[in-house]
């Protein structure tokens, strides 16, 4: 018996020891799904590990939390530990995230993809829609049966407005191409993204498109010699003879230059919505089955979002019963992206 | 010449008692040592690990209030698929119950936001044990009057309960400054179950110490939790033997609808303040497990839910510290409930070493 406590003695010492080390800054990340998915959570520890890098600086994480309840206990808990920033990279976190940001003035709270903020709390996010855009042009380009298919997580209006960035992009290059939607309810699941991959085949689609976390359904194209378009990072590995390119984030020059702000106090609250212009979201590289003049037209119009001189949400834009959402010559706020709900023509499915 | 000693099964004549809650602790000791060598093919310390997790669920005053306020809707939904399991009714249902328990919380909150709390409290509490229990005695009575297999049923209500509950929160509910994000607006403080003095333990505790002792209660001294425990043990005896198999069914169906209903209620008032998917943790099934690790009993049913809602909690805990795979602790719990049912085994049989002679 008064070995055990030895140990546990040892054990709390170590712990004590390792947590009041010098004067590190403690970052701590906390993500929805596990790390190794190739997707989402996948992609802001890859962000994670630049800052890892850093001197001086530990970073920690804790994976598949559940929106709810769960969150706020995890992110209490690293306020607690001492940490002197946290990240929160879903949505779900957020009314959790700001209760605890009340609790712990002292801490800095940074929260992905909503819309609260506050003195200690700022929230960022990425135009992930203009990559999706120009990966829809490449979808768009390569399909034949001018049937594209899209495994969406939830109807919410990022995925919305990925979708519609998506379709915008496949119709400008291709008038006649139409994006099927399917709804998993679930940011990772890959059995279920499967599955909703094969059922959107089975209906003619050739490129299959996701807003989802695992590679499975590019797995599915590849099985039915499909073509697909990835998300979060570089997927190709996982279907080599599908994968046209993907939608990537790029999260560690946004997430280096957070913490050095913080550490050395200019750090002030606010919202950040950077896009491919600062790299934050962009194409991974092409696939060999892509031919040069789709590669030079993709990049070219890469090139024009990124100066600004044409935006992916720029009217005549109407919705799907035909209905005119943008006027000709306008381009939507911020707030009115952020809070879009309703799909662009070309869209065959439900927001609901 | 050498002795050979070999192992014999035989039945036990009497209960093992007390003996049983070794059987239980061995059990649990086992799983965390298989844990512990997990950890250390991972090249982790094995020996920090395990008191990591000890320490994160159970070492310190944050991490028992945390527990606790984990265990609470595990402990209700728990205590109401218990009392069916007694009976040999296989709810699965209490995801469901729990879903409809917060919708029929949120419809007073969000309707009558201004009541004062006193009269807007029960209010949702009634609504969503009401909505809980019919949500419950929908596969009661499909089973005592149509012979429909209840599993199915239970099972199939869960993905109603909860489609219902997005539909609300992405349609008619939703916060109309939420920039399109599901959720119901935020509850006003009349509908928020309030803490217990400056801790962040809410009321919902009393909830559950008083359904925990009404059943008990009910169990142990009324006819008609005899009637339940005999029809239990023998559904065909109880039959002939007169018992209102029927009726005991359907309420045991309700009861556990409205304890889930309950649970749900207590998670959307004073947890969430507001209706929104994410309230969907998977509560209803953990209460199964629970169940059967505490061997249907209300006692040991609050200790089942305490001690895995305190395994979840310290799990975090060594993910933050050890950045072990959250993984892990799913492994873990699955380890406990396969030892701890094999380990009922040693309730009703003893294992002698005879020497051949």
């Amino acid at each position: 018996m008064k070995k055990i406590f030895f140990w546990m003695a040892c054990a709390v010492l170590t712990v004590f020891v390792a947590g009041a080390g010098a004067e590190e800054m403690k970052v701590g990340f906390v993500y929805v799904s596990p790390v190794g998915d190739a997707g989402w959570s996948y992609a802001h520890d890859q962000g994670r590990l630049s800052v890892e890098a850093l001197d001086g600086v530990s970073t920690s994480f804790v994976e598949s939390v559940p929106e709810g309840p769960d969150s706020e206990r995890i992110i209490r808990n690293m306020a607690r530990k001492g940490f002197d920033l946290i990240f929160a990279t879903s949505y779900g976190y957020m009314d959790s995230m700001a209760k605890v940001a009340k609790e712990f003035p002292g801490t800095i709270f940074m929260h992905c993809s909503g819309f609260k903020t506050a003195q200690n709390m700022g929230n960022y996010f990425g135009r992930m829609y203009q990559a999706r855009f120009l990966a829809g042009m490449t979808a768009g380009a390569m399909s034949r049966s001018n049937t594209l298919g899209y495994v969406a997580a939830f109807p919410i209006p990022e995925v919305i407005r990925g979708i519609n960035a998506f379709t915008l992009g496949a119709r400008a290059v291709n008038p006649e191409a139409t994006v099927r939607v399917v709804w998993t309810k679930t940011w990772y699941d890959p059995a279920t993204e499967k599955e909703a991959a094969k059922s959107l085949l089975d209906v003619g689609a050739d490129v299959i498109a996701q807003h989802q976390d695992s590679p499975s359904p590019q797995e599915a194209a590849q099985e039915r010699g499909a073509y697909s378009v990835g998300y979060n990072s570089d997927m190709s590995a996982f279907a080599p003879k599908a994968h046209l390119t993907a939608s990537i984030w790029n999260w560690g020059p946004f997430y280096v230059r957070t913490v050095e702000q913080v550490r050395s106090g200019t750090w002030e609250s606010g919202s950040w919505w950077p896009g491919l212009k600062e790299g934050l979201v962009d194409l991974a590289p092409f696939g060999p089955m892509v031919p040069e003049n789709l590669k030079t037209l993709v990049l070219e119009r890469k090139s024009r979002i990124e100066n600004g001189q044409a935006p992916v949400f720029s009217g005549p834009i109407a919705d799907q019963k035909g209905n005119l959402r943008i006027a000709e010559g306008e381009t939507p706020s911020d707030e009115a992206l952020l809070g879009m709900t309703w799909f662009v023509k070309g869209v065959i499915g439900s927001t609901q | 010449m050498i002795e050979m000693r070999y192992p014999t099964v035989s039945r036990r004549t009497a209960p093992l008692g007390w003996g049983s809650m070794m059987v239980v602790a061995g059990a649990i000791a086992l799983s965390l040592a298989a844990g512990a060598a997990m950890l250390a093919a991972h090249g982790k310390a094995p020996l920090t690990g395990i008191w990591l997790l000890f320490y994160g669920g159970f070492g310190s005053g944050w991490a028992l209030e945390d527990s606790l306020l984990k265990a609470i809707p595990i402990f209700l939904c728990s205590l109401g698929v218990g009392l069916a399991f007694r009976l040999q009714v296989w709810n699965i249902g209490a995801e469901g119950q729990f879903a409809l328990g917060a919708v029929g919380a949120a419809w007073p909150a969000l309707t009558f936001p201004q009541l004062p709390a006193i009269l807007l409290i029960p209010a949702m509490m009634a609504a969503a044990m009401i909505a809980g229990g019919l949500w419950g005695m929908i596969p009661g009575l499909l089973k005592t009057r149509l012979q429909v297999n209840e599993i199915i049923i239970t099972l199939m209500l869960n993905y109603i309960g909860i489609l219902l509950l997005d539909y609300l929160c992405y349609g008619p509910w939703k916060d109309p400054v939420s920039f399109g994000f599901p959720m119901s607006p935020t509850f006003s403080p009349h509908a928020v179950v309030g803490t217990i003095g400056s801790s962040r333990i809410h009321w919902g505790l009393f909830f559950c110490i008083g359904f925990g002792v009404a059943m008990w209660i009910f169990l142990r001294f009324t006819r008609l939790g005899y009637e339940l425990r005999a029809s239990g043990e023998n559904p065909l005896a109880a039959h002939y033997a007169g018992l209102p198999y029927r009726r005991l069914v359907v309420m045991v169906m309700v009861v556990g609808g409205g304890l889930a209903g309950c649970a749900g209620f207590l998670e959307a008032s004073a947890n969430i303040n507001r209706l929104q998917p994410s309230i969907m943790v998977g509560y209803g099934y953990t209460a199964i497990i629970v169940a059967w690790l505490a061997r249907l009993n209300p006692l040991q049913i609050a200790v089942a839910a305490y001690l895995l809602a305190g395994l979840r909690v310290g799990v975090e805990n060594l993910q933050l510290d050890l950045q072990v795979p959250a993984a892990f602790g799913g492994i873990v719990e699955g380890l406990i409930l396969l030892s701890v049912l094999a380990g009922g085994f040693f309730n009703h049989y003893r294992l002698r070493f005879r020497s051949r002679s």
